[in-house]
C-alpha cells in the first residue's frame, strides 16, 4: 500500500518535473499516467520472477478511482466565486455544453461504428460478455 | 453570540479542520441520496455536495480561499488519482488493443469536434476569450482539464463547473440518443460517452453495459491525453 503510493506520487513528481522541465502545456499527471502504464508493463515482466513485487498496485489505484467525485467537490466549489459570470454568460454557456455535447455523441459514435466496419474489426462475439444471453 | 462561542468559531474557522470534516460530510450525504435515488443522472453526487457546501458558505459568511485552506487536501488527490486511470487502461489492454483503429480514428475526430463544437457556440454568444479557453476541455477529467485552462491562462474554477455540467448532460442525453440512433455496438456507445462526458459518462455506461463501461473508461483516459496535445493548437486556430 505505502510503496504503491510513494510509485503513484513519484510518477506524477517525473511528470510534473517533466512537463515543466520542458515547458509543455501536458498537464504532469498525464505524463504521470504514461509513466505508470510504462511502469505496470515493466512490471509485469519483473514478477515472472518475483511474484510479489507490485501486487498492490492495481488495488491502490482503484482505492484512489472508487472516490472519484469526491475530489472534485473543493475545486467546483470554487463556483461561488464566479456566480457572476454564470448570471452574464450561464444560458449561452449552458446552450453551447448541450448542443457540443450532443454533436460529440453523435460523431463520435458513428465514426467508431464507420471506421471498425471498414478495418473489418466489428465486434465480435469474444468481445462481449453478454453475447449468450441476448435472445 | 457569547464570547465563548465567538472564540470557538475563530479557533474552527482558522484550521482546515472544519472544512475538510464539511466536505467529506456534505460528499457522503450527496453519495447517499444517488444511491437512494438508484444513481439517477440528475442526483449528481457532486452537484448536490457543491449545492450543500455552498449554502454553508454562504451562511457562515466563509469566503472561498479560507474554505480551499482546508479542502486542498482533498483537491490534492486529483493528481494521484489522474496518474491511477492507467491501472483501469492496463487492465484491458486486450480488448483495447483490438478495437485500436476505429478507437484513434474516433478519439481524433471527436476529440476535435467536443473542443470545436464547445467554443464556436459560444463564440456566437460572444463571450471572452478567458472564458472561450475555460469552456475548451469541458470534455476531458476534471484533473486533466484544469490543468489544461491553467497552462492556457483560463478560469480553473469555471472549468471545474463546466466540466462537471458536460458530465451530467451526457449521462442524461446517451441512452436516449443512441437508442434512437439505433447503435447496438456497446464498444463505440461506451468509448462515445467517455469521450463526451469524461468519468460522470463512464458511471453512467457502466449502469448499462459492462462493455460500455470498459470503452468508456479507456475513452475518458485517452481524451485527456490527445486533448491536452491538441487543445492549445485547435484553440488558437479558433481564436486568432
Amino acid at each position: 500500500m505505502i510503496i504503491s503510493l510513494t510509485i503513484i506520487l513519484l510518477c506524477q513528481l517525473l511528470g510534473e518535473v517533466v512537463a515543466r522541465g520542458f515547458g509543455w502545456p501536458v498537464p504532469g499527471p498525464v505524463l504521470g499516467m504514461l509513466f505508470l502504464l510504462a511502469f505496470l508493463m515493466l512490471r509485469d515482466r519483473i514478477r515472472r520472477r518475483v511474484p510479489e513485487f507490485g501486487r498492490a498496485l492495481d488495488s491502490t489505484g482503484r482505492g484512489l478511482l472508487a472516490h472519484l467525485s469526491l475530489l472534485f467537490i473543493p475545486a467546483s466549489v470554487g463556483v461561488v466565486q464566479r456566480l457572476d459570470v454564470l448570471a452574464e454568460y450561464g444560458v449561452g454557456l449552458i446552450v453551447a455544453l448541450v448542443v457540443s455535447t450532443f454533436v460529440t455523441l453523435v460523431v463520435t459514435v458513428v465514426t467508431f461504428v464507420g471506421v471498425s466496419r471498414l478495418s473489418g474489426s466489428t465486434m465480435e462475439a469474444a468481445d462481449d460478455p453478454t453475447a449468450g444471453e441476448k435472445p | 453570540m457569547s464570547d465563548q462561542a465567538f472564540f470557538l468559531w475563530v479557533y474552527l474557522s482558522q484550521t482546515p479542520l472544519l472544512w475538510l470534516v464539511v466536505t467529506l460530510g456534505a460528499y457522503v450525504v450527496a453519495d447517499r441520496v444517488s444511491q437512494a435515488f438508484r444513481r439517477h443522472p440528475l442526483c449528481n453526487p457532486v452537484l448536490i455536495s457543491v449545492v450543500a457546501v455552498g449554502l454553508v458558505l454562504w451562511a457562515t459568511r466563509t469566503s472561498y480561499p479560507v474554505y480551499f485552506e482546508g479542502a486542498k487536501f482533498v483537491h490534492f488527490l486529483l493528481g494521484p488519482a489522474t496518474v491511477a486511470l492507467a491501472v483501469p487502461l492496463y487492465e484491458n489492454r486486450r480488448v483495447v488493443l483490438r478495437a485500436i483503429v476505429p478507437m484513434v480514428v474516433a478519439l481524433v475526430v471527436g476529440s476535435v469536434t467536443a473542443i470545436v463544437s464547445a467554443v464556436s457556440v459560444a463564440k456566437l454568444f460572444g463571450m471572452p476569450t478567458p472564458i472561450l479557453i475555460s469552456l475548451a476541455p469541458k470534455s476531458v477529467t476534471a484533473p486533466v482539464g484544469m490543468g489544461i485552462t491553467e497552462a492556457l491562462g483560463g478560469d480553473t474554477a469555471l472549468t471545474a463547473i463546466l466540466i462537471m455540467l458536460t458530465g451530467v448532460v451526457g449521462s442524461i442525453m446517451v441512452t436516449p440518443l443512441m437508442n434512437a440512433l439505433r447503435m447496438k455496438d456497446w464498444r463505440a456507445r461506451g468509448f462515445a460517452v467517455g469521450l463526451a462526458s469524461h468519468g460522470i459518462g463512464t458511471a453512467r455506461a457502466f449502469q448499462v453495459h459492462s462493455l460500455a463501461g470498459t470503452f468508456a473508461g479507456i475513452a475518458m483516459g485517452l481524451n485527456a491525453l490527445v486533448t491536452a496535445l491538441l487543445l492549445p493548437l485547435v484553440l488558437k486556430l479558433l481564436l486568432d
